[in-house]
């Protein structure tokens, strides 16, 4: 209190500091083997699932009642059984064949609306209109009318698929597109793109990771749909998919079973999220710094 | 630097040859939300060729929209704008435009594949030519390191070169730039101004460049398109191939960048204001509202 402060800094002596190499200073260092273990991503899920595994073994124990909740290990036994008979194999095959092809054809569908939805505006009204109409309506509830139209058989469950891909995906798609920013779009019209090359080379790259998103929504949303179709009407793909497996077993009182069904389904879930997409993100968006 | 002798010999040619792009009593609109918006009215300028011509004036001139004008992505209100005697509709790969923002580049193409873009998109060239021109124009910017490194490991101003590259590889009859250095650090910027200059040198593209720095628009340009703020009118065009980066802060930049200054801010005021009075300081003026 007693000094007051100096109205200007003082004038302080200049200095240069010639500066020397540095030898012997480690500028980069790697992580040790332990951190760079734990860095691996399948390293910590696969931690989570080995505790999850030890958690359901340690209730079911407790528990002791193999109707209501086999354990883990009882069920990892189905599991191998199921694949070594074929039987387990041979229905998922069956299921994933049918998913693949509506998949496809839902994903092309769903490419021409959103297409025409960002050259049209006739395209867009109709996008947006058939969107809000069929987007909240669950797909599985087409299946007894498509059963009337398609008969049983994979034609039916490919209508009810294709409806659970097409507009998850065309809404995101088109989300995807009008996000895209002002000056990408005008230097891709600058090099004298148009129409459907605009589209490819502009417009789907750039909106990739909505894109992407909307496939994986697609791909659940068909997955679970086609579970449940297989459970309710068990014999509709005529052959019986997963979704029989479980059903029939179920009825048979063969819990293990079901749950080695259901373990099925949920690998293909983590399967196809963690080796194809995530994939698939790695190599386009990751790569080209458009996501984290 | 460059050679003013040489310029000036191409000015006084210029009456000999037409001039590349015509813009003709050009009035531009366009829509907000509420209202059509008056952006220029009846602005005439010619743009010869090898000219590095710069609409300069203060935020809201219509200048970049003059500028989207040119390339084909507005089209005018009224007026008409001819390249080599053409009428300009649609944007096409003869007038490349250099973007401000730093996403010109799709982030999905390497540095080689955005040069390559236009060059393919256009058809102008087969793969194996648009890589070895793409290569060219990238070494003449100094990249040639980094033609398989993605945008986003990229800093700012080399955006700004690949982007130069890039619009340089097509060969346009015009080089099209929009504040293409705004978003670039001072020491960047000119570091930016100064290559530009140099590449201008060695090909002799006519630029056609927006700004509203004033110290850019002497140094980058040869001749200077004043606009007066909202709705933009041409307000003076004035010569600036005298002047370069060696001569920031001389008299005569100094007298000419008053003079700018004094016909952008003073209109229908009839005394002078005292910001006049004092020098320029040209650390980087940049003024808007």
């Amino acid at each position: 209190m007693s000094h007051p402060l100096p109205q200007t800094p003082p004038i302080r002596d200049e200095y240069e500091i010639p500066l020397a190499p540095l030898p012997g200073l480690v500028l980069q260092r790697q992580f040790s083997l332990p951190q760079r273990i734990w860095q691996q991503d399948w390293v910590r899920k696969g931690a989570i699932l080995v505790l999850l595994a030890l958690v359901w073994e340690i209730i079911a124990r407790w528990q002791d009642n193999d109707l209501l909740l086999p354990t883990f290990l009882q069920t990892a036994q189905a599991f191998l059984d199921g694949l070594r008979s074929g039987e387990l194999f041979g229905k998922t095959w069956l299921s994933l064949q049918v998913l693949l092809k509506a998949y496809v054809l839902g994903i092309v569908a769903a490419f021409v609306l959103t297409t025409l939805a960002v050259s049209t505006r006739f395209g867009r009204d109709l996008l947006s209109t058939l969107t809000s109409m069929f987007n909240p309506l669950p797909a599985i509830a087409l299946l007894p009318i498509a059963l009337l139209w398609f008969g049983l058989g994979e034609g039916s469950l490919i209508f009810v698929l294709v409806h659970s891909v097409l507009w998850a995906l065309a809404v995101n798609t088109y989300a995807g597109f009008l996000g895209v920013s002002e000056t990408l779009r005008m230097a891709g019209r600058n090099y004298g793109l148009r129409g459907l090359g605009f589209v490819l080379q502009v417009l789907v790259p750039a909106a990739l990771p909505s894109i992407l998103a909307g496939l994986r929504i697609g791909w659940a949303f068909a997955w679970r749909t086609l579970i449940a179709a297989e459970l309710v009407f068990g014999a509709t793909s005529g052959k019986g998919g997963l979704g029989w497996y479980i059903f029939q077993n179920r009825n048979e009182l063969y819990t293990d079973k079901v749950f080695a069904g259901l373990a099925m389904v949920i690998i293909i879930g983590l399967l196809v999220e963690n080796l194809v997409f995530n994939t698939l993100e790695r190599v386009t968006v990751k790569k080209w710094g458009m996501q984290r | 630097m460059h050679n003013p002798a040489a310029e000036t010999a191409s000015v006084s040619a210029a009456a000999v040859h037409p001039p590349l792009l015509q813009v003709d009593r050009v009035s531009l609109q366009y829509r907000s939300a509420t209202a059509v918006v008056q952006a220029t009215h009846e602005v005439s300028f010619d743009v010869h060729p090898a000219d590095r011509f710069v609409l300069l004036g203060p935020s809201g001139c219509g200048k970049s929209s003059l500028l989207k004008s040119v390339a084909g992505f507005l089209p005018p209100a009224a007026g008409e704008i001819r390249l080599e005697g053409q009428a300009v509709h649609q944007p096409g790969p003869d007038r490349i435009v250099v973007f401000q923002e730093f996403d010109q580049l799709p982030p999905w193409k390497t540095v080689l594949q955005n040069v390559m873009f236009p060059l393919l998109a256009s058809r102008t060239l087969g793969k194996r030519e648009a890589a070895e021109r793409a290569r060219h124009y990238l070494d003449k910017v100094g990249l040639a390191r980094f033609a398989d490194a993605y945008p986003h490991t990229l800093s700012g101003g080399m955006k700004a070169r690949v982007a130069i590259a890039r619009a340089l590889a097509m060969q346009p009859k015009m080089l099209l730039m929009d504040e293409p250095f705004a978003a670039l650090d001072a020491l960047t910027r000119r570091k930016m101004q100064e290559e530009l200059l140099a590449l201008w040198e060695e090909v002799r593209f006519t630029l056609l460049f927006v700004t509203h720095s004033i110290e850019e628009a002497l140094v980058v340009g040869n001749r200077i398109l004043l606009l007066s703020p909202h709705p933009g009118r041409v307000r003076a065009e004035i010569n600036s191939h005298q002047y370069d980066l060696s001569s920031l802060g001389g008299a005569g930049f100094q007298q000419t960048a008053q003079r700018i200054h004094r016909l952008l801010f003073e209109e229908g005021s009839g005394s002078p204001t005292p910001t006049t009075e004092q020098a320029i300081h040209f650390g980087d003026v940049r003024f808007s509202y």
